[in-house]
């Protein structure tokens, strides 16, 4: 048995790992090589209840943060799952020898947005790339035991499905185009829908959605598509959203706009309990309602001016250089101009809490699937969601997946891309209805824009694409509530009765057609 | 700004590459990764009215934590995403693909010996780190390592495929030999004798050259302690 995982970021790392430990092979599949995924941009840290801060953290104030965190749309049973691995997964990969900062007492935990406690494991602000290395290291250990086969510069070309089952996936090596068909499960681990809002987030030009977007038009569900989390601190650079990462509120940093002229630290005033390390939703929120009010500037500023210096060295340096190299400004001596972009996607592929996705056969980790964060993520929770799930997945799949071997039909493939033309289209439209705070109008306008621009697709892939852009942007018009990142003019209350429940969506027949399923349900 | 812009294309690992000019007005703030982006959305014509099909390369992070867009700009390796034009004080652009590697397409080589360098070393770690106050900031400054290959294009000693690996593998080695407990023999320490230490002829091309600011001699001097002097950190 030979499983194939799409996707060699952490996500994908983490079920390659969890195979190989237990005896079963594994194809890693990607674009690029590990060192390129988006898990290497990863900042601030990653969260677990370790308790070394003698603030008396317990597993349980875990998991209460990251469900209200989400607002009640995260599946609690896979919530606790996770939050009560989390801390043999933090020593674990300090055993692999990721440099964590440590005391006396053991691995120092930082203040992070949403949580009551300081559990955010951290190596200055270059957390991902620091657990990646030493991820590829350990995987490469396998790899040498043929263990692991690496399918580096290979993308999705599309899955072998029949009857709602998974039988492999057929890929592209991208540099000599040479068409692969692989047998075996699926775990897909192709991380956030970047591609949808090109050159508008933080993350990777490589996680094009494209991925999704070819399981969606094969009938596979997807699942909280509206979800889509802007990140308080970020500032435009040439092609994309640079993030400040949230360890520079974790480590004392503070917004305020100006009001009349004078400095106002509106979370502190609102929000007298968590102040600046709001949940993002809020903090975003916040954001666009100081800067519309008639006696408020338009910018808001970071403030990390009062950071101590021996702050600023063991833990903050790399944040501080990344601000002079691209903005040109010392953020330990002057305030820096900030806004909301967007980061991190909650939606995605739908899976049960043990990674299942609508087709047998096939699994989805990380966040290309649906899991853990609910209606808005935490920060610190999603690497290691990616690690958890990855972990999770691989465990479904061993129990589960038999030998199989249907093979591909040997039908012409169909690898065009999407042209950068039509990505921009679709762009243009999804960022301008779906803003932090969005209303049915807007959304119904860009309905018609995108069905428009689907008809003008010229291949598969700007066919899928268009298709999950209708799908986002439905569910978003389906949701008549405000909850977490999803929040709307026209309804501006949570709507528990009709609507603390995971929204589905599914191509039928070439239409996007949109449900509403109980947390934790199967799907029928 | 005027700028000149001068493309190495090639269409195919066998096809004969050529050289494409390109007149072009740009801000001198322009990153060359923008530059490329924005030659690639548009329809336009070199300077003998030809068009520029689309320029094959590689990005994701545009932040330089990816070592995707290694390529040689004006004769130099450098990522793409973090070199302006006003850097290069000229006004013509040449962007060549990396010249150690073979070339997949236009600006993509193949990199995959990096890899297998890695591979063959056997680099990974065989027991639980040992960490210490006295190996973490080397640990934290060689996992920094993007893998781009910038220094093994300036090294006079490495050839892709031949016995000598350079501090692309180097760099990831130091941080596994630094976390080695002391008083087991360890397959990366004998490997490395073979493939660094023996080859390398400690020029130090490579530690100016390295795009993200790893100490590369301090991570050479540790690694030699540790895998050639058996001065284990603990
Ligand atoms: C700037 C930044 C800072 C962040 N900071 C934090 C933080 O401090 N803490 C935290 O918890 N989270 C953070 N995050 C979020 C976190 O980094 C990601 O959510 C997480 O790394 C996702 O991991 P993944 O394995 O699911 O996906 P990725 O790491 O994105 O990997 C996706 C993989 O899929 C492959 N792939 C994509 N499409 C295809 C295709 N079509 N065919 C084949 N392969 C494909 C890619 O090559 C890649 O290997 C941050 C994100 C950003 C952008
Ligand atoms: S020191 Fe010189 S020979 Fe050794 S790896 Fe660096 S450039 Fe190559
Ligand atoms: S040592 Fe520096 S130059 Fe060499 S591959 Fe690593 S990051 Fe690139
Ligand atoms: S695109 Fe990642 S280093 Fe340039």
């Amino acid at each position: 048995m030979k499983i194939n995982i799409i996707g060699a970021g952490l996500a994908g790392l983490s079920a390659a790992l969890t195979l190989a430990e237990n005896g079963i092979k594994s194809n890693l599949i990607s674009v690029q090589q590990s060192e390129r995924a988006q898990s290497v941009m990863a900042e601030g840290g990653i969260n677990a209840c370790l308790n070394t801060m003698g603030e008396n953290d317990k597993i349980e104030y875990h998991y209460e943060d990251t469900l209200r965190g989400g607002v009640y749309l995260a599946d609690p049973d896979a919530v606790r799952g996770l939050c009560e691995a989390a801390p043999g997964i933090v020593k674990k990969f300090a055993s692999l020898g990721v440099p964590f900062e440590q005391n006396e007492n053991g691995i120092i935990q930082r203040n992070f947005g949403g949580q009551k406690k300081k559990r955010t494991a951290y190596v200055k602000s270059s957390t991902g790339k620091m657990l990646m290395t030493a991820l590829i290291d350990e995987v490469r250990k396998y790899e040498a035991r043929g263990m692991v086969t690496r399918y580096p510069n290979h993308s999705l070309v599309r899955l072998i499905v029949k009857e709602n089952r998974c039988f492999g996936a057929v890929v592209q090596n991208t540099y000599t185009k040479e068409i692969l068909s692989l047998n075996g499960a699926v775990i897909l681990a192709t991380g956030g829908l970047n591609g949808l809002f090109e050159g508008m987030t933080t993350g990777t030009t490589q996680n094009t959605s494209d991925a999704a977007a070819m399981l969606f038009s094969q009938g596979v569900a997807l699942s909280n598509l509206e979800m889509i989390q802007y990140h308080p601190t970020t500032i435009g650079i040439q092609g994309k959203r640079l993030l400040i990462s949230e360890a520079a509120r974790g480590e004392g940093g503070r917004l305020y706009i100006l009001r009349s002229g004078k400095p106002w630290y509106f979370m502190e005033e609102k929000y007298p309990e968590l102040k600046n390390l709001m949940p993002r939703d809020v903090v975003s929120a916040e954001m666009v309602t100081v800067s519309s009010l008639p006696e408020c500037d338009d910018q808001v500023y970071l403030d990390m001016t009062g950071i101590e210096k021996s702050v600023w060295k063991t833990r903050l340096s790399d944040l501080r250089e990344q601000c002079i190299h691209y903005i040109s400004l010392d953020p330990a001596k002057k305030p820096i101009p900030v806004s909301p972009g967007i980061h991190y996607f909650m939606g995605g592929v739908w899976v049960d809490k043990n990674h299942r996705t609508s087709v047998r056969n096939l699994y989805a980790a990380g966040e290309c699937a649906c899991q853990y964060h609910g209606a808005n993520r935490l920060g610190g929770n999603s690497l290691l969601g990616a690690v958890y799930g990855g972990q999770a997945a691989a465990k479904t799949v061993m129990n589960e997946s038999k030998e199989n071997d249907i093979k591909a039909d040997r039908a012409e493939e169909n690898t065009a891309d999407v042209s950068p033309a039509f990505a921009r289209k679709i762009c243009e439209i999804l960022y301008r209805s779906l803003p932090i705070v969005r209303n049915e109008s807007d959304m119904n306008n860009a309905l018609s824009e995108l069905k428009a621009l689907k008809n003008t697709a010229e291949n598969q892939a700007e066919m899928n694409r268009a298709n999950l852009a209708l799908a986002v942007v439905q569910s978003a018009i389906e949701r008549r509530e405000t909850r977490g990142a999803h929040k709307r003019t026209d309804y501006p209350e949570r709507d528990d009765d009709n609507f603390k429940k995971q929204t589905v969506a599914r191509l039928q027949n070439g239409k996007v057609e949109i449900t509403f399923k109980e947390i934790g349900e199967d799907l029928s | 700004m005027k700028i000149t812009v001068k493309i190495k294309r090639q269409n195919s690992p066998d096809s004969a590459p050529f050289y494409q000019t390109i007149h072009r007005e740009c801000d001198k703030e322009t990153s060359v990764a923008t530059l490329i982006r924005e030659i690639n959305a548009e329809n336009i014509s070199d300077i003998e009215g030809k068009p520029v099909e689309e320029i094959s390369w590689e990005c994701s992070c545009l932040q330089k934590k990816c070592g995707a867009c290694a390529m040689r700009i004006n004769g130099i390796p450098r990522l793409a995403c973090d070199t302006k034009i006003a850097e290069l004080k000229s006004k013509s652009v040449t962007l060549e693909p990396l010249k150690k590697f073979p070339v997949v397409r236009d600006l993509i080589v193949d990199r995959s010996v990096m890899r297998k360098n890695l591979l063959a070393i056997h680099n990974w770690l065989e027991s639980e780190a040992s960490q210490s106050e006295k190996n973490v900031d080397l640990a934290y400054d060689a996992s920094r390592c993007i893998q781009c290959g910038c220094c093994l294009e300036v090294c006079p000693n490495f050839t892709a495929g031949e016995s000598f690996f350079g501090a692309a593998a180097f760099v990831p080695a130091s941080r596994i030999l630094s976390q080695l407990p002391k008083g087991k023999k360890y397959d990366l320490v004998k490997e490395y004798g073979k493939h660094i230490y023996s080859g390398c002829g400690k020029s130090l091309s490579c530690h100016n050259i390295c795009p993200v600011g790893i100490d590369i001699e301090h991570k050479l001097s540790n690694s030699n302690a540790v895998a050639v002097w058996k001065r284990f950190f603990k």
